[in-house]
């Protein structure tokens, strides 16, 4: 049978400061057949995304199709003008991009938005196309697919709205569906609902798609066909087992490995043994004007360790960091440095206290002011704490930036002349200036891809060794933070559900949230959707009195697919230790959850 | 200079007119008056409303004086007045708004309610209160001008401030412990200054629209002193006529401003490094 999607050399270019043309993808060239999804993989900048946009003869402003021909089905798209382009897209082809959020108009109900496009083609009636809608809100398991259509937007979460976007680039029934990072800006736990939901609708309608990710074990599970890119060139085009189990180009084979974060070396054991922490947060109530975030943290930083802190987004782990560093005064409880009381806000606080705790933001972005040149951004802080001017300065600023494994010419220029993955080593040599006790990193490599953020660990690591300093390493990848930290805490919508150092946090039993959160991280092997697939249903609850709303009651209890009707809806959960000296705040005890989890982990893999 | 080329080299070919238009006005109202051929205030010819000629360029106006020494003064007039008064309402407002944004909820409620106060008082009717009750005088027309563009250099300068206000490395120097000026003029100011200035723009050509406005009603700068346009006003009974008296300040007035709309129309672009871009 003949392929649907024929692509051959490819070539698309854009013109660079100096008039030049360049190519950003150079000599591309793949087939689709029929029914078949091909995954596009590689690093951000890579050409991803060029070659979907190329595939509906669309680039972004300043790009050009240089060369080669894209066939979709019997059209030749390079051929087209731009009104025959437009009655294609949106109807043979589709597209789904990363951020539903920012792709639907908040101010439309979802169904008028969803139907658009087969009224705008003119596919069908209002009627038949509503239907149509409805069996897709059904086949991509969305709640309540009868009435979802009538609300707006901002009501429904950020996975229902991707699901209700994939519905919108299926009601056509599109030759081609092209999905962009779908998932990338999703919770894993939500993610893995949205694969699922993608991979039945796929298969139920027999889409051609094209899928775009830099996420290999995501891609393993959706692609039949895995096409690898770097620099705009296609490295290596297999079938997916074949690039998971045997990949044959070298630059593959790092992108595996980086898949896998390796174990950093752990504390040391004379640190460990050390007496008092560096941190203690105790009994910790803290929240923005009024609305409580953090309830009840109990947690303590030993010198020279590192703590993890995991949970999805919302769940207060960046409140946490906010208040250990002064920029939010804890509600209740309190912060103890090195034994002595830290006051909440910043203005009390010495500047001596304040150099020994230092913060690292997610985005390298907006953490670096884009006025001033690194020698200034580096500067500052050596100058605020240790009073470092002139040849001092600077040759502290070459030994930091050596410390952070930069060149000490990139003094001289400005944060918008750096790439991502130097940005963040910037962050941290700021942080590093003031040589602090404590660093309180923030999604340190949640925007780096994972060759640079595997970098980034790396250092963090080294620092460690060379340094002495303690980190507080907040991350929603358990894998990145299994990798980095001596001990992790869990947070679900600010409690701590669970605590343990990681060697006790790497098998069960688990919190039950712990555990949705640990089966959920797609395993670099074909097949694991499926087989995690077979469904958690949750348990039937009735409505135990009026106790529903009580705010001590355990926060997971709408997802939780081990609840026990009558307990965990009337009474707190209770918190308790295990032998090996993790805490659970749960109300099942640990040989209950052992149990538990050992059977459904039989299910899923038997 | 690399510098200037730099920023004349992104301005589109609109701005690159406006620049040439605005600095050609600029350097009139420094210079003008030494290159004015008569003195402003002399009959010098025998006609008036005389058209063009050798020896009067602009004409001559309703007096007989000469049009193009009496342009090149109100150039220094209008010009002057409109750069003093949009200056003072951008630095001012500017630096209000930072102070607002760093110092918390308070002082930031009681300073945006005062100057809304300020902003709902119609500007035309408050500088005609303003001259009727102390009188057109050149400090006179400065304050009352500086005070009513205040409060929207304000609010513009307050909205970019309060939104940098939350940007991590703004955070970061509160962690490290910084005080409020260092952070407002260290990490914020930079970073609203290009907008700050495409808006100084905006202000400066509504003062010389207002100046004018009033000196045509015959409010604004008082003879024997006379501005652009006080320059219209006097000799407006040469309109029947189409005296170049009556047409040349308008013009400069239409050149002035045009000049500025256009080079601060192609500011954005060429102005600051954007944070994203590789
Ligand atoms: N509009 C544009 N102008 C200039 N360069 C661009 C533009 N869009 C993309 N690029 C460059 O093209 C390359 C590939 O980008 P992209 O297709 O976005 O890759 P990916 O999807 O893997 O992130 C990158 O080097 C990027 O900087
Ligand atoms: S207390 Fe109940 S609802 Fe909460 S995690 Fe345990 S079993 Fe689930
Ligand atoms: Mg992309």
């Amino acid at each position: 049978m003949a392929d649907l999607v024929h692509v051959s050399g490819l070539r698309v270019v854009v013109r660079n400061d100096g008039g030049e043309e360049v190519a950003i993808v150079a000599d591309v060239g793949f087939s689709i057949p029929q029914g078949e999804v091909l995954a596009l993989i590689g690093e951000s900048g890579s050409g991803k995304t060029t070659i979907a946009l190329a595939l509906m003869g669309y680039t972004r402003s300043g790009c050009r199709i240089s060369g080669g021909t894209i066939r979709v089905g019997d059209v030749d798209i390079l051929s087209l003008d731009a009104t025959q382009l437009c009655g294609i897209r949106g109807d043979k082809i589709t597209y789904i991009a990363q951020s539903a959020a920012a792709a639907f108009n908040p101010a439309i109900t979802i169904m008028n938005q969803v139907i658009e496009p087969a009224l705008l083609h003119g596919l069908m009636t209002r009627a038949a196309a509503e239907e149509k809608a409805v069996a897709l809100f059904r086949s991509l398991s969305l709640p309540d697919p009868d009435n979802i259509g009538r609300r707006y937007p901002h009501q429904v979460s950020g996975g229902q709205l991707q699901r209700l976007m994939a519905a919108m680039a299926l009601i056509t029934d599109p030759a081609l569906v092209i999905f962009d990072e779908p998932t990338t800006a999703l919770d894993v736990t939500t993610q893995i609902d949205v694969l699922r939901a993608f991979k039945k609708v796929i298969k139920e309608r027999g889409a051609t798609a094209v899928y775009v990710s830099h996420d290999l074990a995501v891609v393993a599970q959706m692609a039949d066909r895995i096409v690898v890119l770097n620099h705009g060139e296609i490295r290596e085009c297999g079938v997916t087992g074949q690039i998971l189990d045997a990949p044959a180009d070298a630059y593959t084979q790092t992108l595996m490995a980086a898949a896998v974060p390796r174990l950093r070396q752990s504390l040391p054991a004379a640190l460990a043994e050390a007496p008092a922490p560096l941190l203690a947060v105790e009994g910790l109530m803290a929240g923005y004007g009024g609305t409580p975030v953090l309830d009840d943290i109990n947690l303590a930083i030993k010198r020279g360790s590192t703590l993890g802190v995991i949970g999805e987004s919302g769940s207060g782990k960046s409140t946490l960091a906010r208040v250990i560093a002064g920029l939010i005064a804890p509600a209740r409880g309190r912060v103890l440095f090195n034994g002595e009381p830290l006051a909440g806000s910043l203005t009390e606080r010495t500047r001596e206290q304040l150099r020994r705790i230092q913060i690292v933001f997610q985005n390298a972005d907006t953490a670096l002011n884009p006025s001033l040149s690194i020698a200034r951004i580096l500067a500052r802080p050596l100058a605020f704490y240790r009073g470092l001017r002139g040849d001092a300065c600077t040759r502290r600023i070459t030994e930091l930036l050596d410390l952070v494994r930069l060149p000490a010419d990139i003094a001289t220029r400005l944060p918008g002349e750096l790439s991502g993955g130097q940005k963040q080593r910037i962050n941290l040599a700021r942080a590093l200036a003031a040589e602090p006790d404590l660093i309180l990193c923030d999604e340190v490599t949640s925007a780096l891809d994972t060759v640079v953020g595997a970098a980034i660990l790396d250092l963090l690591a080294e620092l460690r060794q060379e340094l002495k300093v303690s980190y507080m390493f907040i991350s929603h990848d358990i894998s990145t933070v299994r990798a980095v930290c001596d001990e992790i805490v869990v947070l679900y919508s600010g409690r701590k559900v669970e605590s343990g150092s990681r060697q006790a946090l790497m098998a069960p039993p688990f919190h039950p949230y712990t555990d949705l959160l640990i089966s959920s991280v797609p395993e670099l092997r074909c097949g694991w959707l499926e087989q995690v697939g077979a469904a958690r249903p949750l348990p039937v609850m009735g409505a135990a009195g009026a106790a529903v709303d009580t705010p001590a009651l355990c926060s997971f209890v709408a997802r939780c697919p081990a609840r026990i009707d009558g307990v965990c809806n009337a009474i707190a959960a209770p918190r308790h230790t295990l032998a090996d000296g993790r805490e659970i705040l749960c109300h099942h005890p640990a040989n209950e959850l052992l149990e538990r989890e050992a059977r459904v982990r039989q299910e899923a893999t038997g | 200079m690399r510098w200037l080329d730099n920023f004349v080299g992104r301005l589109a070919l609109s701005g690159r007119i406006g620049l040439a238009l605005v600095a050609f006005w600029l350097l009139l109202a420094i210079f003008g008056p030494l290159l004015a051929p008569y003195e402003v205030g002399a009959v010098v010819a025998e006609d008036v409303f005389a058209p063009l000629s050798l020896a009067f360029p602009l004409g001559s106006d309703y007096l007989g004086r000469d049009m193009l020494s009496r342009v090149l003064s109100g150039t220094r007039f209008t010009a002057g007045l409109a750069f003093a008064a949009a200056l003072s309402a951008s630095s001012l407002g500017t630096s209000l708004a930072l102070f607002a944004t760093v110092s918390g909820r308070w002082i930031d409620e009681v300073v945006s309610r005062a100057m809304d106060t300020l902003i709902s008082i119609p500007s035309k009717i408050f500088a005609l209160v303003m001259v009727a009750a102390f009188g057109a005088s050149v400090p006179l027309l400065l304050f009352t001008t500086a005070l009513i563009y205040l409060p929207g250099a304000y609010r513009i300068a307050r909205a970019l401030a309060v939104n940098l206000n939350t940007m991590e490395y703004v955070q970061v120097a509160r962690v490290r412990g910084e005080g409020r000026i260092y952070i407002a003029c260290v990490e914020i100011l930079p970073n609203m200054i290009h907008p700050i200035l495409a808006d100084f723009g905006l202000r400066f050509m509504f003062v010389v629209l207002l100046l004018s406005g009033m000196s045509f009603l015959g409010l604004g700068v008082q003879p024997p002193d006379a501005d652009l346009g006080s320059l219209v006003r006097e000799n407006i009974s040469g309109l029947g006529e189409g005296a170049p008296a009556v047409v040349m300040p308008a013009l400069a007035i239409a050149m002035l401003t045009i000049g500025v709309n256009l080079l601060i129309d192609s500011l954005p672009r060429a102005g600051g490094r954007n944070a994203g871009e590789p």
